[in-house]
């Protein structure tokens, strides 16, 4: 290849778009990010301080970690507590609270919880263990469908019996919707989530670009996607016009990968999904179709006698639809901090309370 | 599943929703699982966007040595 | 060849006799008999020295002039063996270093074992074995140590301490309290290295990579430059929680604002890689051989020459800067010329999912 990753930090291709950047802005814009990955790279490096001053960035419910409906992660620790469970989970859900405790403290207390990387190493657990039952915490945006929706086909092909998925599958499209379709909603402008897109395409988008009268602009996630999808959007946030865009055009298309798709289809179906923080938005998730529902962990585990409660202080909710942000809760930083979360956007690393967290203190003098 | 170098970290990587990906291709991948590949044409297109815009910057400023006079 | 019928003892090549399939039991534990041959079979042919040899209960050590530097760490990594070192090696190095960044010259060390029921007293011998080999590299004698048995389940294989005393003599002032407006944040080496390799290590996630860890003794490297340079401020190990850790630690006992830069931070490929695929920052994961120094900026050259030239220096580098700034804090200036705050960790790393 004639190029490389580092090519997209390059920082002087950075300053050039930064300069463009802060030539075409004149007026003030408020631009929501949708992914939980570009939060994350937007505060690594410290690009939020370089965007011309009249630009908010505002950082939306794109964390899959911080949208898990408590109620899910409850199930989850109750199914982990179990003698002939082992549980496996992408790590930063490991540290979410649910209504008592967290996935992390069953892991102290003996339960068998197990981080993996992929949906696929907990297959492997499975066939290492035939007498356990393997959990898998199938949790995601569209970006981890096709990998959680595969290691279901792999179970089934290889004829295995104690896999099972507890699933919280989301998309982004309805919750764009939720949020432009608020009374109070504040966004002029998205960067819609670059590997999302590459899965689903960006058809769907189209309507709700047409809809809210509101650019839309796929982007990637190095410094220069970045700041290439910002500009791109508020270049037409200037001239008002309000399309759907293409900034990460080296690996989305309109379409998306069809293949990917046909994992998810023949697997899940449209469900409503309970968006922690922000409550149901109709078919805004997916679930196990019903020629799958053996591998469903909600079914095979009872978890009746869940009893959900969630914490009075914590504004995630607020925090995850670009309210308010992270400092204008009154438990941040005082009782909420990363080793004792009150919810979930400060658990996660691309929470955006965990975010402000890290990478906006002051200092002491 | 076939192998995937990161950059010096090569990790099995199932590749099943790219069935056009070749030997030596880029992907990107998720959680253990390629979700596209890289497209050289698109990636360089990008970037000579932004190194053109740089290359009119630095004649506006008058950064550029090559210019006559 | 059955097992039964091979003679319980292993080939006359192996330097220490061991019975086949011999394992820790708590009577091993118990300060009788099973203990004394495991002493004289395992620990003694290996750490032997006169004051060890001697077999008190306690090792008697004639002094100096100067402070006596006395330090102990306690060292459970999982897993006991890693690519590049083990739990042996580490908890040499580990206190070796922590002398030696006093500006103290380590002399003398003490180990106690707490070892698991059933343990492979084939790897116990290993473990010492490489104990054996830093010692020696480090230069430090073994003078005292102790071996206790727990039941199964009640250690991870094998726990170790290790206490260390050195002298330092009164004219070195080095210490955390001592970096100074102006002066120059050096690194001896690439970053993370230690941390990523024992993660990869551990196997839960299915990485093939180069990556060893780096631990090793620093005393010789740092003696050197103690004796070469004018002046040195601080000297620092970054070892758990890595240098972002370090470096507010020592921001807050000098009340100065450090600030790095990201592009001059050594990083090895895979290294870097593998935090990115996890969602890791290099800057908070551990290191076991790596030694940052704050000194003067009109010596940074210098010392910069001196590090290139060792062994383990040589991919040293300047990474930053004590400002003039009141605030006390350490900063980041990233790649593309953003500015970030590196805060404390709060709790323990995780790998992210996106």
């Amino acid at each position: 290849m004639t190029f490389s990753q580092d090519d997209f930090r390059d920082s002087s291709l950075v300053k050039t778009a930064l300069d463009e950047l802060q030539r075409i802005t004149t007026r003030p814009w408020v631009i929501m990010e949708i992914c939980g990955g570009q939060t994350h790279a937007i505060m690594q490096y410290g690009l939020d301080q370089l965007l011309p001053p009249s630009l908010e960035l505002v950082h939306g419910p794109g964390c899959p970690v911080c949208v898990t409906p408590l109620e899910l992660v409850d199930k989850a620790i109750a199914i982990a507590y179990r003698p002939d469970v082992i549980f496996c989970s992408f790590g930063d859900m490991l540290r979410v609270p649910g209504s008592n405790e967290d996935l992390f403290s069953v892991r102290a207390k003996g339960g068998q919880v197990r981080v993996v990387y992929s949906p696929l190493d907990a297959i492997q657990v499975a066939k290492d263990n035939p007498k356990k039952e393997v959990v898998f915490f199938a949790i995601g945006f569209e970006t981890t469908a096709p990998v959680n929706a595969a290691s279901v086909l792999q179970a089934e092909n290889l004829g295995l019996k104690n896999y099972s998925v507890l699933v919280s599958q989301v998309c982004v499209p309805p919750a764009m919707e939720a949020i432009l379709s608020s009374p109070s909603n504040r966004v002029q402008g998205f960067l819609a989530a670059g590997h999302v897109c590459s899965v689903m395409g960006y058809w769907e988008y189209l309507p709700l670009a047409e809809k809210y009268k509101i650019p839309i602009v796929i982007t990637g996630f190095e410094p220069l996607d970045l700041v290439s999808g910002i500009l791109q959007t508020v270049r037409q946030l200037e001239n008002e016009t309000y399309i759907v865009e293409n900034a990460y055009p080296r690996v989305v298309t309109q379409l998306g990968n069809r293949s990917a798709l046909t994992m998810i289809n023949k697997v899940y179906m449209p469900v409503d999904r309970n968006w922690r923080g922000i409550g149901m938005i109709p078919m805004s998730g997916w679930g196990l179709r019903s020629e799958y529902a053996q591998y469903d962990a909600e079914l095979r585990f009872d978890t009746s006698g869940i009893q959900v409660m969630e914490s009075k202080v914590c504004i995630a909710g607020e925090i995850l639809r670009g309210i308010k942000k992270p400092f204008e809760c009154p438990a941040f930083r005082v009782e909420c901090n990363p080793s004792r979360p009150l919810g979930a956007p400060m658990v996660s690393s691309e929470g955006a309370c965990s975010a402000y967290y890290r990478y906006s203190s002051e200092g002491s003098d | 599943m076939a192998k995937v170098d990161f950059g010096g970290v090569i990790r099995e990587t199932c590749l099943e929703a790219v069935p056009e990906a070749n030997l030596g291709d880029y992907v990107i991948v998720h959680a253990g699982f390629a979700l596209n590949t890289l497209s050289e044409e698109d990636a360089l297109e990008t970037l000579e966007i932004f190194r053109q815009m740089e290359r009119l910057s630095e004649l506006e400023t008058g950064n550029n040595d090559i210019l006559p006079g | 060849m059955a097992l039964q019928d091979q003679s319980i003892f292993e080939n006359a090549s192996c330097p220490i006799l061991l019975p086949h399939d011999s394992r820790i039991v708590m009577g091993h534990g118990s300060g009788g008999r099973m203990t004394r041959d495991l002493i004289r079979q395992v620990f003694l042919p290996l750490f032997s020295n006169p004051a060890l040899d001697a077999a008190n209960d306690f090792a008697s050590i004639p002094s100096q002039d100067g402070e006596l530097i006395i330090s102990t760490d306690n060292h459970i990594v999982s897993p006991l063996f890693f690519p590049g070192g083990d739990i042996g090696r580490l908890a040499i190095c580990g206190t070796v270093n922590d002398i030696a960044v006093s500006g103290a010259k380590p002399l003398y060390l003490t180990a106690g074992f707490i070892i698991e029921e059933g343990f492979l007293i084939e790897e116990l011998a290993r473990i010492v074995s490489s104990m054996k080999s830093a010692l020696e590299e480090s230069g430090v004698l073994m003078v005292a140590g102790d071996t206790k048995v727990v039941e199964k389940g009640k250690a991870d294989g094998v726990f170790i301490n290790t206490t260390g005393v050195g002298w330092r003599s009164n004219n070195f002032i080095i210490g955390g309290a001592n970096a100074r407006p102006g002066d120059a944040v050096l690194i001896s080496g690439t970053l993370a290295d230690h941390g990523i390799a024992v993660l990869s290590a551990r196997g839960e996630l299915a990485l093939e990579s180069s990556i060893q860890s780096d631990v090793a003794p620093l005393n010789g490297l740092i003696d050197t430059l103690l004796h070469t340079l004018p002046e040195i401020h601080v000297f620092r190990d970054p070892t758990r929680g890595g240098l972002a850790t370090t470096l507010n630690e020592i921001a807050h006992q000098s009340h100065v604002e450090i600030v790095l830069d990201e592009k001059t931070i050594p990083l090895s490929l895979p290294v870097k890689t593998c935090c990115e695929m996890l969602g890791f920052d290099p800057l908070y994961v551990a290191n076991e051989g790596k030694l940052v120094i704050i000194l003067p900026e009109k010596d940074a050259n210098a010392a910069l020459d001196i590090l290139k030239r060792h062994k383990y220096g040589s991919q040293a580098a300047s990474i930053g800067s004590i400002t003039y700034g009141k605030k006390t804090r350490v900063l980041l200036k990233t790649l593309i010329g953003g500015t970030r705050i590196l805060d404390l960790l709060s709790g323990e790393m995780l790998p992210r999912i996106c």
